[in-house]
């Protein structure tokens, strides 16, 4: 097992830097899985998440100017680790004005991401800082708990609001509430609810259109011959939804969530070189 | 047929219909008076007074709608103008709402400020050039929530909050005419001084007389005793009517919300009456240009004696 990669420019690594900071806001502990062309981070949806699932997928093209990774097996050429985002993005903190990051994953008394910064200095030679992530390496046997989870048979597909705006709404609202409802419809038309003893809340967003889903065989049968007004409706911990708000620190290019009434939520937020799939179950 | 149980004379179902083009304007007064959960409403045909009170000694009043009080008639004093003088003009009794409308004689109800404040900054705090969040405020009576419908770049939040019965208020009895010593202060003056009151102080004392100090703001904490002194010509003092050397103690704790409503005022008048009850009365304007009024009254510390200095 081998894995060797290194950022160089300063865009990308910002860049990535953004991308590890919004994994380290959604989980405590995640897997990360190295393949030849891509980074996923994974969150297995166990009991102590709260049962929500995380998907992060990266092209380590668009990222590293080098990458080498050999898996444990020819034919099995991957590898999953399980870390700490936050101790990563802490690392990658000492690393905003860098001339490079190199990233190793190394075994001298136990299995560490070696994360290597050189930084500018004004002598000749670099200042180089090293963070030692400790990692665990996740055997080819549970692998199986790390698949792709599938895009669930949604009632209503719908493009997310302004999420400065959702955000900040989000915000309030978990001051006042522990769950939220979010329900929307086919008409384009979202309402974040918050209701208890002292006060009820109710924002309602307009026009924010509707994904077309290409349709697979029976992938579609819950949303067609729907009728448009219909909302589809679920309650979720309040503070999942601000967590992946919170995470976001620039704007996506498309952010949407589906919606199976009762069941679960489940929010997609594309970048240009990132996608991010977030499931949150809904609440008894 | 008792009034509250009168239809309104228009037709209309609310008691209390105000709008607002800025809720920032109300949201930023409520937060200056903002140091406990709870505050009583009381709304007339003249305007919208909310209440916090704590302790039985302390009671903090914002106006955002019709004025504070009339100041009092001035003890008679060679002094330079003071714009204070005589009851607010118009122009200083606030309007910031562009719409209120009360149907009774008058409309109280008790409602938690933390979730006021919350449903009214729903959209955020930071302001964007160019935009502001557009408030609605009905009330339908007595047993009625609080509703209030809040607006912002064609996005719409319906706030639905519990009203109760209302408390029964304190009455400083603060009146006009017993003020002993009165002073009009610029508010950037004691803005850096109450920031920084030495809070292992366990009270705030103010000696206010015609003779040196003058006005002196004194605590008592663990590293020692600190004074800060103004004197009566200073560029700061606007106003300066003191007839008798009082020094009074407050409890600090208590005095140290009154931060919030300092830093957003223009001026201070600084007032006290023979049994060392202190009213401090805060002119605001905001980004408008409109003007409202804060006030806090305490009560003097009982467990100390007077010190004479």
């Amino acid at each position: 097992m081998r894995f060797r990669a290194k950022i160089v420019d300063l865009a990308c690594l910002n860049h990535f830097s953004r991308v590890i900071n919004t994994i380290a806001k959604l989980a405590k502990t995640c897997t990360l899985r190295l393949t030849v062309s891509k980074l996923y981070f994974i969150l297995s949806d166990k009991v102590a998440n709260g049962g929500v699932s995380m998907w992060c997928e990266l092209c380590q093209g668009n990222f590293f100017d080098e990458f080498q990774m050999e898996g444990v097996a020819a034919e099995h050429n991957e590898i999953y680790l399980e870390l700490v985002p936050e101790n990563l993005s802490r690392a990658l903190k000492t690393a905003q004005n860098a001339k490079a990051v190199k990233i190793k994953l190394t075994n001298k008394h136990c299995p560490c991401l070696r994360v290597a910064v050189e930084l500018p200095s004004l002598s000749s030679s670099s200042r180089i800082v090293t963070h030692d992530i400790p990692v665990g390496v996740i055997p080819r046997r549970l692998w199986n708990d790390f698949r792709e989870p599938s895009v669930p048979d949604f009632d209503v597909s719908i493009y997310l609001p302004v999420l400065k705006t959702m955000k900040s709404v989000v915000e309030r609202m978990k001051n006042l509430s522990n769950s939220i409802v979010i329900e929307a419809n086919l008409s384009g038309e979202m309402n974040l609810k918050i209701e208890t003893d002292l006060v009820s809340v109710t924002t309602h967003f307009k026009d924010l259109g509707n994904p077309p889903w290409a349709s697979e065989d029976g992938c579609q049968s819950s949303a067609q011959g729907r009728d448009l007004e219909n909302m589809a409706e679920a309650r979720i911990d309040i503070k999942k939804l601000q967590q992946l708000l919170a995470g976001q620190q620039v704007n996506p290019t498309k952010a949407l969530c589906n919606i199976v009434s009762k069941r679960i939520v489940h929010f997609i937020l594309l970048h240009e070189d990132v996608s991010l799939q977030y499931f949150v179950p809904a609440l008894a | 047929m008792p009034l509250s149980a009168r239809p309104p004379a228009n037709g209309e179902p609310y008691v209390l219909a105000a709008s607002l083009d800025n809720a920032r304007h109300l949201s930023s007064l409520l937060r200056a008076v903002h140091f406990q959960d709870h505050a009583t409403c009381f709304a007339t045909a003249n305007g919208l007074r909310v209440t916090v009170e704590d302790a039985k000694c302390i009671q903090a009043n914002a106006f955002p709608q019709g004025g504070a009080p009339p100041p009092p008639p001035p003890p008679p004093s060679p002094g330079p103008g003071c714009c204070w003088r005589g009851s607010p003009s118009p122009a200083l009794a606030a309007e910031i709402f562009q719409e209120f409308a009360v149907q009774e004689e008058s409309v109280t109800f008790r409602i938690n400020l933390s979730v006021l404040l919350d449903c009214l900054t729903i959209f955020g705090t930071s302001s964007l050039p160019g935009t502001s969040t557009a408030l609605r405020m009905c009330y339908r009576g007595y047993g009625y929530p609080l509703m209030l419908f809040l607006e912002e770049g064609g996005v719409v939040t319906v706030c639905k909050i519990n009203t109760q019965e209302p408390d029964e208020l304190l009455d400083f009895d603060f009146c006009s005419t017993k003020v002993v010593n009165k002073i009009i202060l610029q508010s950037e003056g004691l803005r850096e001084a109450f920031a920084e009151l030495d809070m292992t102080s366990e009270v705030l004392q103010i000696t206010m007389s015609p003779d040196k100090p003058y006005f002196r703001l004194s605590t008592f904490g663990n590293a020692g005793s600190a004074h800060l002194d103004y004197p009566k010509d200073s560029d700061l003092m606007e106003a300066f009517h003191c007839n008798q050397t009082q020094t009074n103690r407050y409890k600090i704790s208590l005095l140290k919300p009154s931060t919030k409503a300092l830093a957003l005022s223009c001026k201070v008048s600084i007032r006290t009456d023979a049994q060392g009850f202190l009213s401090l009365q805060y002119m605001i304007r905001n980004e408008d240009g409109q003007i409202c009024f804060v006030e806090y009254y305490c009560c003097p510390d009982e467990d100390i004696t007077e010190a004479e200095l």
